[in-house]
């Protein structure tokens, strides 16, 4: 049963590690802006390459609201 | 009618097809008669369709798919951001810069949807320099990144204004002490969430003891892993409690944080030497679950508005740098604080005067509104005195500067103590009043409980007095204001009504007095235009309106806006005199308009604003201004009349007092001619008489009212840009909740109060377990969570439903 020893540091270790990567993920700001990332994944590349084709293109949906 | 008229819109009616009126595709503004078509899209000015056609050109069209008509007018920029380019002024405004590289972030208050952001974030495809744009969209503002060889601030600043999203630089922005974002909270969150969790595991096998072989050769190990878990919780996160309690033990008051820590250190140390000699297993899950939820109720408390400031002064409505006129009459760009005495600075249009001076040459009509409120702009002439924040509306003018920018008139105002006074004015909430006794009565109850124990078992009396310390920990207590007063927090943010923290709730719900500022408070910015005497035929009003054309006067302006449109006839003689009146003629009719001496010769002392016209030597009446009042003022005043007493102080001549004597209460006592300072008396007087002040103002004038009284909202019809320190700011559309704003505060109060009452009832329970010398470890983390909880549960639910009751009766 020695291995619980062991396997009780592994765990801790692995728990530390991900605190760790907490703390420096607020650190460098990551939850600051909870809502833009939100609005920007969901943009293409969406440059209308000619002007005629503007007005038949497809429009994306809606987004915010 | 004229012939052009019809065939314009003849040419457009297909397009239109009978719709009478048309949005703007740009910024949504309704169109008048004749809208700009560009493209098959209509456009309500010359400004909106330059964007359309930039975004157009540049293969960005796709901003109005996301949005239907996101975007603003652009002002007229010319050479108002010249002093970018001196880089002395503007070294402070980077984040970041080197020889290649330049990292900006400014704040743009249009930023308001999607399109925004995706434009926005799309700036390299306008300007090549430009590396990367990213949006941080709650708090309005964008961080740029760009190629110093390739393009400059100034033409950056000048494309986004260029495109409608003119960034805000203000003199605050130069300050060396930037805005921080403060995150240590959550750090400590997280350490105690951390050390919770695993403690928890940890503790686990202990509570259900069953002597098992293996469990009992592991308990060392787990006890010396969770005490070392335990230490950062304790040293790390829950340290402000500490610091918070000897504040107020050194200020000889017993606030909540007293019990709080005391709780903390008395489960620290018996738990510690439970572990240490072996004794049991201690209390430490407890201990970091308290520490966790004290904490998650902080940051619920810590709400913020990021993207609207309440600590404001001067600094935020003044401008980096203005143009000064050297003596050879070369013109420069000079740092406000440069300037001197004596100096003559140049003031552009649409520019604020940023010290006190003399005009020396020039059309002066000065828009004082962010001063005082006052919407209609005063002429001066040369020789006059200007004061600090007032904004020239009609051309260049030129200024001698009679003080500095820190001895401005404007300026003074922030010196006075009110303003230093507000941070240490520590409020005494009512969780520390509670508190106070409830410490005291805990204390009693220990004490006691010890002496009792003394006669029966005296081996018992530390495990029992600090039980009863450990249960008397008011975790439940702690909990109940801040997710009561956050959560108000946010429903009043909902509808436009922002508070500066959660204290103001409470402060809001013990007013007794509520003193409104008149003009731009009660009144609107806009003005209502009435007209009095004999009546006009058409005919003579399209002359007028003709005349009008011609001049650039604001409230020619404003008059002509109001009248109806008619078709441009030639003026001829066209004259101006300034501070006067205008004349010209008409069709060969002679018109004048302008002040009653300019125009019929005699004087009446009237107070009120007004333009005389006199046509054909016959004077005929005359055009009053007057502010226009709020819709819902009579039913706030007639509402809040009920319960509080009612003030309006107002900086205006008394133009108006016969009109609000008339449609307000009849009890409510008008006073008039109030200088920024005397509004600042009267409410520290009202004080005095023990009195909470509310105050409700908007321009720079109240700033002193609104620091010095108990709490201060400043009425604002952009909540995004225009507002002066306060504690609270709402939006003049939602003006009308103001008592019903007032009314849920005190429901809050009342449901902090219940939940007080409920969490007694949970220290009871405890206490009976603590006194009778029962309380195992596993009760302590069974109760202590549980009680949280649901007081947590209890008060979010219960504010919400207050806020909807209030709402829809």
């Amino acid at each position: 049963m020695n291995i619980v020893f062991f396997m009780i540091i592994v765990s801790l270790f692995i728990a530390i590690i991900f605190f760790i990567l907490f703390i420096k993920s607020v650190k460098s700001g990551q939850y600051d802006d909870m809502y833009t990332p939100s609005v920007r994944m969901l943009f293409e590349d969406e440059f209308v390459e000619k002007k005629e084709d503007s007005l038949t293109k497809t429009k994306p949906t809606n987004l915010t609201k | 009618m004229s012939y052009n008229v019809i065939s314009l819109q003849l040419k457009f009616a297909p397009i239109k097809k009978c719709m009478p009126k048309v949005d703007c595709f740009h910024c949504g503004a309704e169109c008048d008669s004749k809208p700009i078509i560009f493209d098959d899209k209509p456009f309500c000015c010359n400004g909106c369709k330059t964007v359309y056609e930039i975004l157009n050109e540049n293969d960005l069209s796709c901003y109005y798919d996301f949005e239907q008509a996101p975007g603003a007018i652009p002002e007229e920029i010319k050479s108002k951001y010249a002093y970018l380019d001196n880089e002395l002024i503007v070294k402070n405004l980077y984040d970041f810069i080197d020889d290649e590289i330049s990292v900006i972030t400014f704040y743009i208050p249009h930023v308001h949807c999607s399109s925004c952001i995706w434009v926005l974030e799309n700036l390299d495809r306008l300007n090549k320099g430009v590396v990367s744009g990213i949006v941080n969209f709650p708090k309005k503002e964008i961080r740029i990144t760009f190629n110093n060889s390739k393009t400059s601030l100034r033409q950056i600043v000048e494309l986004l204004s260029s495109i409608g999203y003119e960034p805000y630089i203000s003199l605050e922005d130069t300050s060396l002490t930037k805005r921080k974002t403060d995150r240590s909270l959550v750090y400590k969150l997280g350490v105690a969430g951390f050390a919770f969790g695993n403690i928890m595991l940890l503790s686990f096998p202990e509570y259900f003891q069953s002597n098992e072989f293996w469990l009992e050769r592991y308990k060392p190990l787990f006890r010396i892993l969770i005490f070392i878990m335990v230490i950062p919780v304790v040293f790390y996160s829950a340290n402000e409690y500490f610091i918070s309690a000897y504040k107020g033990l050194k200020h000889k008051i017993l606030n909540i944080d007293v019990p709080i820590a005391l709780g903390i250190s008395v489960l620290f140390i018996r738990s510690a030497i439970e572990i240490i000699f072996q004794l049991g297993q201690g209390y430490f899950d407890s201990l970091a679950g308290f520490v966790f939820f004290l904490l998650l109720g902080k940051i619920f408390q810590q709400q913020t508005y990021s993207f609207l400031s309440f600590e404001r002064d001067y600094k935020s409505y003044f401008p980096i740098a203005v143009t000064k006129i050297e003596k050879d009459k070369s013109e420069v760009n000079i740092s406000i604080y440069d300037i001197k005495e004596g100096d003559r600075l140049l003031i552009r249009n649409e520019e604020l005067i940023p010290v006190d001076g003399i005009l020396i040459n020039g059309n002066a009509q000065i828009d004082y509104s962010f001063v005082t409120g006052e919407s209609l702009p005063v002429s001066k002439k040369s020789g006059d005195k200007l004061f600090a924040g007032g904004k020239q509306l009609s051309g260049a003018i030129e200024m001698e500067v009679l003080q500095t920018v820190s001895q401005s008139y404007l300026t003074q105002l922030w010196s006075n103590d009110v303003f230093a006074k507000k941070q240490q004015n520590t409020i005494k909430s009512l969780t520390d009043s509670i508190s106070k006794r409830f410490t005291i009565i805990v204390l009693l109850i220990a004490f006691f409980a010890g002496v009792f124990w003394y006669f029966i078992d005296a081996s018992m009396i530390a495990n029992v007095v600090t039980a009863v310390l450990i249960v008397a920990c008011p975790c439940a207590l702690a909990l109940s204001a801040p997710f009561a007063l956050g959560n108000m927090l946010r429903i009043f943010g909902k509808h436009k009504f922002y508070l500066k923290n959660a204290a103001v709730v409470e402060n809001l719900s013990n007013i007794d007095m509520v003193i409104f500022d008149k003009t731009g408070t009660i009144t609107t910015n806009k003005t209502n235009i009435t007209y009095q005497g004999l009546k006009l035929t058409k005919d003579e009003i399209q002359l007028i309106r003709n005349l009008l054309r011609e001049s650039n006067h604001p409230l020619s302006r404003m008059l002509y806006e109001y009248l109806e449109k008619s078709d441009k006839i030639e003026v001829t003689n066209f004259k101006e005199i300034f501070g006067k009146g205008i004349q010209g003629e008409v069709d060969g009719i002679k018109i004048k308009l302008g002040s009653e001496k300019f125009v019929s010769g005699s004087t009446s002392n009237t107070l009120q604003t007004t333009i005389f016209i006199k046509i054909d030597d016959e004077v005929k009446g005359n055009y009053i201004f007057e502010n226009a009042y709020r819709e819902d003022i009579v039913t706030i005043f007639n509402e809040l009349d009920k319960n509080y007493t009612l003030r309006v102080l107002s900086g205006d001549n008394e133009g108006e007092k016969e009109h609000l004597e008339n449609i307000l209460p009849k009890d409510i006592r008008l006073i008039f001619n109030q200088k920024p300072e005397d509004k600042l008396e009267y409410i520290k007087k009202q004080q005095e008489q023990t009195e909470k002040v509310l105050m409700i103002g908007d321009g720079l004038n109240d700033a002193g009212a609104l620091a010095q009284s108990d709490v201060g909202i400043a009425v604002s019809e952009n909540t995004n840009v225009f507002s002066p320190a306060c504690d609270g700011i709402i939006d003049a559309t939602n003006f009308g909740m103001l008592p019903k704003f007032i009314e849920l505060s005190k429901g809050t109060l009342k449901v902090i109060k219940i939940s007080f009452v409920l969490s007694f009832l949970y220290n009871i329970v405890g206490m009976l377990f603590a006194v009778t010398g029962n309380l195992s470890p596993i009760v302590a983390a069974i109760l202590m969570p549980i009680s949280s909880i649901s007081i947590v549960v209890f008060v979010t639910i219960t504010t919400n439903y207050i806020a909807k009751r209030i709402k829809f009766t």
